[in-house]
């Protein structure tokens, strides 16, 4: 991998390898070209230890004005590309300047590098480290060599966790009661709930709970928001409650967004028999990611549960609530 | 969707393009499975499952794939795949459907492989099942998983058998099955549009199977015993039958209930399973449901004696009616039919299962006559039917009126049947009689079943209809056999029968008498002969004052005969009367009865050939008469003689006085002998036998037959040999002569009758002459 890189550079060739390389996990990433490559992973406070190989393209001989590694941590908005905001920024000078004639190694160490973002690739936004070689030449240009690498933090599990229990509805129309177990889940947790219907008079074809994945970028009026589905994941085929005839007609052809309910002793909720739908749903086949709250005043990642009933009309009724996520150490997960 | 389409061509394409694609994502499947591709796997059976989610595809074919893919799961799991990460892994699926057939699947091999307490799986499976709500696809599922789970159930003895409570556990998951899928199965009405409606009953109706096979389940689990399903299963499944509010579910499931569980449960728990039934929606056939049930109980109570008092024990006969009496007023609108109905099937349970409480039985007839009270006569031919039924029911099981007669009941009942059907009813149990041959023969009872016959007895009021003269034969034959059955060895007792039977027939009018008289009359003398009999061995006063009581009744009776009128009939019986009372030597009697026969024929018998026959009777009747007076008899014999000689037509007066001989000759020789008057009524017949002769020769041109001559002859031979004095040798030598002239005069038509009879009658004399002994010395001398 590196030496692919290093091809690009006909000058020389520059190569980053970490000490513990072949015992580091090494998790897949992203890249701009939509290639997926394997990447060291890392959390923060790390030692950040290797050692670089520079090598001139034979025969030839390299001058510089001195060679320096720099971790960085960069965060990187796409309606901004090219223009990276560095976070983080830690410099070691690897030599002085000078002129190279055959491969040199350059041992390089950042001990306890605090990282506290996590590597994001979202749509608007992406959040990287990366080690950056450069061998600084006066009129012909530097030669620059990246290596990218993952960092993730693992949080312990939150002391309080409440469950997410809501009643929600259409004034006379639906009446629906849900639960989550909890309100904060770790990326390979499993979401239990049910779901009691109360009181339905649409014709529910379906009802799907949907993580939705919202990503705000920018302040103030450049926030741009860009909300994503990642799993649809059907709960219902059918009604547990039948509806002799539609009562009710909406007005809106779009989508509806079910009200808050206060609870009470409606008529109807006494008569009918509440039926409840098993949630369990598992988080371990999405790729989702901790939420992220105003990282750097760049952006924010959070996460939703939607709940979504659908009428034979195909309309939409649905009810969205935040849930946290957090990053669950592997092996205690 | 199909939505609101539901062209059925459309539906036809729907389901082509389901099969297709079920069976492409089979392949891929397989192919899969060949090649232990998990994950290829479970998404192509996943893609197939969803077929089922799109069409209405039926899904056994599915279900036979899903066999293949659990096989392979298992294999998996040998191969070291961890079935909790398969448990986990299918149920990333996205589509509900394919994942809970998945679950399913999974979970069965889970079970099997033990890693898992088998109780937490099946729950788990039960539960999630719950997110399929459509009707028919959740069904399907849910019979998919009954199926799975059918043989991996906790049970006592089973290889899965778990902690204590392990049989609960196995109850409560098929239970919960069982609830979420009748829930479903009831639903399933409301779904598609209201026009639909009866295709969709049709359909449901198909399902019923799919929801009834739980309850069969329960009913194999080893595990249960009376305790459990008196506790907890049956009051769960009754719950929720009366919950679902549905005709069809009620009507099948309580059905189902009967028929799979055992006879002793039902019997222990009858409290509970009756007392569901009045909360049953109005419009479910209880009666079938109840009558299943009883049936079902009978058929326990024939199956070993050693049940009975499981019976006796928990009273079913009294759970079983008061339950009746609750569903039928809790359905107010109920109609007669279904009413009676329900008494007949407790009277069918009550019959088989207590033969011997009558009471019961008595008790059932009572209480359907408090239900019937207050309607009036049941016109409705339903109803009618089964109140035959109901009635009909007794008499079958004991083959024995008596028995049907000890209800006090059974009349208040018929007295519901109109008047067809009461006569109906009432040819039944006659005929049930006549079967049996059942002997009726105390005085109460027989009052009690005349007045369960009255319908064939009398003419009802506003019954002016025609009535078909082959319908009362036939009903008043019976009737005379009824009469014919009716029998106690004791004269009084008897006597007192024939005189309710007597009461009860005369007012049965001009088209009854004639058939039900004559059986009471000989059945009357049948008595006197009986009464004869005792005589003999003393108590004389009594039997004579009973006798007479007797005579007196009988002619009531053909008195009333004699006015409809029927005057031969009525002749004839006086005529038996009179030899009777002959026989028991009451004179006055006797002649009584002589002398209505007289005024009979004077009065009432113009027909010449009647009064041939009716003299023929009156001179044989009292040829045979001993008891006259010389006064009374010559009276009789005077005024038969009398009417021998007016009849009309010459043959018929002759044979008529020749006949009349016989009246001065009694067979008794203590009797009347009396020669002289007997040759004179032979010369008498002798000058009309020539009379007749020479009427035919003027009429007719050629003298008659000679055959009135040869039976004069044949009389004189009858005399001579019995010894009178004045028939001579000659008078009969003369009389011969005289045939053979007249045979052989010019007009004389040959007549081999005659001959063959002359012939004979020779014979007899030359026979009689060979014989032998005082006889032939008698003939000696007659030359032939």
């Amino acid at each position: 991998m590196n030496y692919l890189l290093g091809a690009f550079k006909p000058a020389s060739h520059i190569s980053i390898v970490f000490t513990d390389e072949k015992n580091r996990k090494k998790v897949p990433i992203k890249k701009e070209n939509g290639q997926t490559v394997m990447a060291l992973l890392f959390q923060s406070q790390e030692n950040i230890v290797g050692k670089i190989s520079i090598e001139p393209v034979q025969g030839k001989k390299i001058e510089h004005n001195g060679i320096k590694v720099e971790l960085l941590g960069q965060i990187e908005m796409y309606f901004d590309r090219g223009n990276f905001y560095d976070f983080t920024s830690l410099v070691r000078e690897l030599d002085v300047p000078g002129e190279l004639y055959e491969k040199k190694l350059y041992p390089f160490e950042f001990s306890t590098v605090e990282m506290p973002y996590e590597t994001y690739n979202g749509v608007n936004v992406r959040l990287r480290y990366v080690l950056k070689v450069t061998i600084s030449r006066g009129y012909a240009g530097s030669i620059i060599e990246y290596q990218d690498f993952v960092v993730r933090n693992y949080s312990p599990p939150p002391s309080i966790n409440n469950s997410i229990k809501m009643e929600v509805g259409i004034e006379d129309c639906m009446h629906i009661e849900f639960e989550y177990n909890k309100s904060k889940y770790h990326l390979k947790d499993v979401i239990i709930g049910k779901i009691y219907f109360l009181l339905v008079r649409i014709k529910i074809k379906n009802m799907d709970l949907e993580i939705r994945r919202r990503e705000s970028t920018g302040s103030g009026a450049n926030t741009h928001v860009e909300t994503e589905t990642l799993a649809k994941f059907e709960l219902m085929d059918g009604a547990p409650v039948r509806v002799p005839r539609s009562r009710y007609e909406t007005m809106s052809d779009g989508d509806i967004i079910l009200e808050l309910k206060r609870k009470r002793e409606d008529d109807f909720i006494t008569h009918q028999p509440s039926e409840s739908i098993p949630i369990r749903l598992f988080l371990s086949p999405y790729e989702l990611t901790p939420t992220h709250r105003n990282i750097n005043n760049k952006f924010s990642v959070k996460y939703y549960l939607n709940l979504v009933l659908v009428d034979e009309e195909d309309r939409r009724y649905f009810k969205q609530q935040e849930i946290i996520m957090y990053r669950l150490a592997e092996d205690s997960s | 969707m199909t939505a609101d389409g539901g062209v059925a061509e459309d539906e036809e394409k729907w389901l082509a393009a389901g099969i297709t694609g079920l069976q492409q994502n089979a392949f891929y499947m397989h192919r899969a499975l060949d090649s232990n591709n998990l994950k290829d796997a479970l998404k192509y059976s996943a893609q197939m499952l969803s077929e089922l989610r799109t069409s209405r595809l039926s899904p056994t074919k599915a279900f036979d794939e899903l066999r293949r893919l659990e096989i392979f799961f298992l294999e998996e799991t040998r191969r070291g795949c961890s079935i909790i990460d398969l448990y986990e892994l299918v149920q990333h699926a996205g589509n509900i459907l394919p994942r809970l057939y998945l679950l399913c699947t999974v979970g069965s091999v889970y079970i099997k492989s033990k890693e898992a307490p088998a109780k937490d799986i099946l729950k788990d499976l039960v539960e999630m099942c719950r997110g399929v709500q459509h009707p028919l696809r959740g069904l399907f599922l849910r019979s998919y998983l009954s199926q799975v789970s059918r043989d991996k159930l906790p049970d006592i003895g089973s290889e899965y058998e778990g902690d204590a409570d392990t049989v609960m556990d196995a109850v409560e998951f098929v239970l919960q099955n069982f609830t979420e899928m009748n829930k479903l199965w009831v639903r399933m009405q409301y779904q598609g549009p209201a026009g639909k409606k009866e295709r969709r009953e049709k359909e449901r109706s198909e399902l019923r199977d799919l929801v009834g096979k739980n309850l069969h389940v329960l009913s194999q689990i080893e595990g249960v015993d009376l305790d459990i399903y008196r506790e907890t299963l049956l009051s769960r499944v009754l719950e929720q039958v009366v919950n679902c509010k549905d005709e069809l579910a009620q009507y099948y499931l309580m059905d189902c209930i009967i028929q799979v569980f055992p006879d002793e449960y039902h019997l222990q728990t009858l409290d509970v399973l009756l007392g569901a039934c009045p909360q049953l929606q109005p419009s479910v056939d209880i009666k079938m449901v109840l009558s299943r049930l009883m049936e079902r109980l009978s058929n326990y109570a024939a199956s070993s004696a050693g049940v009975l008092p499981e019976f006796l024990q928990v009273d079913a006969f009294t759970k079983l009616n008061g339950a009746i009496g609750k569903v039928i007023g809790a359905q107010a609108d109920m109609p007669v039919a279904g009413v009676v109905a329900l008494y007949s099937s407790l009277l069918m349970f009550t019959l088989h299962v207590h033969p011997d409480r009558m009471d019961y039985a008595d008790q059932v007839l009572g209480s359907c006559v408090d239900k019937l009270s207050g309607i009036g006569k049941v016109e409705d031919s339903q109803a009618t039917k089964q109140i035959v039924a109901l009635l009909s029911s007794p008499l079958d099981k004991y083959n024995d009126v008596n028995t049907a007669l000890k209800l006090t009941n059974y009349p208040r009942v018929m007295e519901y049947l109109d008047l067809e059907t009461n006569k109906v009813m009432a040819s039944i149990i006659i005929r049930s009689i006549l079967k049996n041959n059942t002997v009726i023969s105390s005085s109460n009872k027989v009052e009690a079943l005349f007045q369960l016959l009255k319908g064939l007895l009398q003419d009802a009021d506003g019954d002016h209809d025609e009535v078909d003269e082959e319908d009362i034969k036939e009903d008043q034959n019976s009737i005379s056999r009824l009469i014919q059955m009716l029998h106690n060895d004791d004269p009084v007792q008897m006597f007192k029968i024939l005189n309710i039977v007597k009461n009860n027939i005369l007012t049965g009018g001009v088209k009854r008498l004639p058939h039900t008289v004559p059986p009471l009359v000989f059945s009357s003398l049948k008595l006197v002969r009986r009464l004869q009999s005792r005589m003999e061995s003393g108590a004389e006063e009594e039997v004579v004052s009973e006798t007479q009581k007797i005579f007196q009744l009988l002619n009531q009776i053909i008195e009333a005969l004699s006015n409809i009128p029927v005057p031969e009939l009525s002749l004839r019986l006086y005529l038996q009367c009179a030899e009777a009372a002959n026989d028991s030597d009451l004179e006055p009697v006797a002649y009584e009865f002589f002398t209505q026969a007289y005024i009979l024929y004077e009065e009432e018998i113009s027909d010449s050939r009647a009064q041939v026959t009716a003299i023929h009777l009156i001179i044989g009747t009292l040829q045979r008469m001993h008891v006259f007076g010389v006064e009374n008899r010559d009276t009789l014999t005077h005024k038969a003689t009398g009417y021998s000689a007016k009849l009309l037509k010459k043959p018929d007066k002759c044979r008529a006085v020749y006949a009349c001989s016989h009246l001065f000759w009694a067979s008794d020789p203590d009797g009347v002998r009396d020669g002289e008057r007997v040759l004179l009524c032979l010369k008498r017949a002798l000058k009309i036998a020539d009379a007749a002769q020479h009427m035919a020769n003027v009429t007719r041109g050629s003298s008659g037959s000679v055959t009135l001559f040869i039976e004069i002859l044949n009389k004189y031979l009858y005399f001579f040999e019995k010894g009178n004095p004045q028939i001579t040798v000659t008078t009969i030598q003369d009389l011969i002569a005289l045939i053979t002239t007249e045979m052989q005069s010019d007009s004389a038509i040959p007549d081999p009758a005659a001959n063959s009879f002359l012939a004979r009658t020779m014979q007899y004399i030359q026979f009689q002459k060979q014989k032998g002994g005082s006889i032939s010395e008698k003939y000696e001398p007659l030359q032939v």
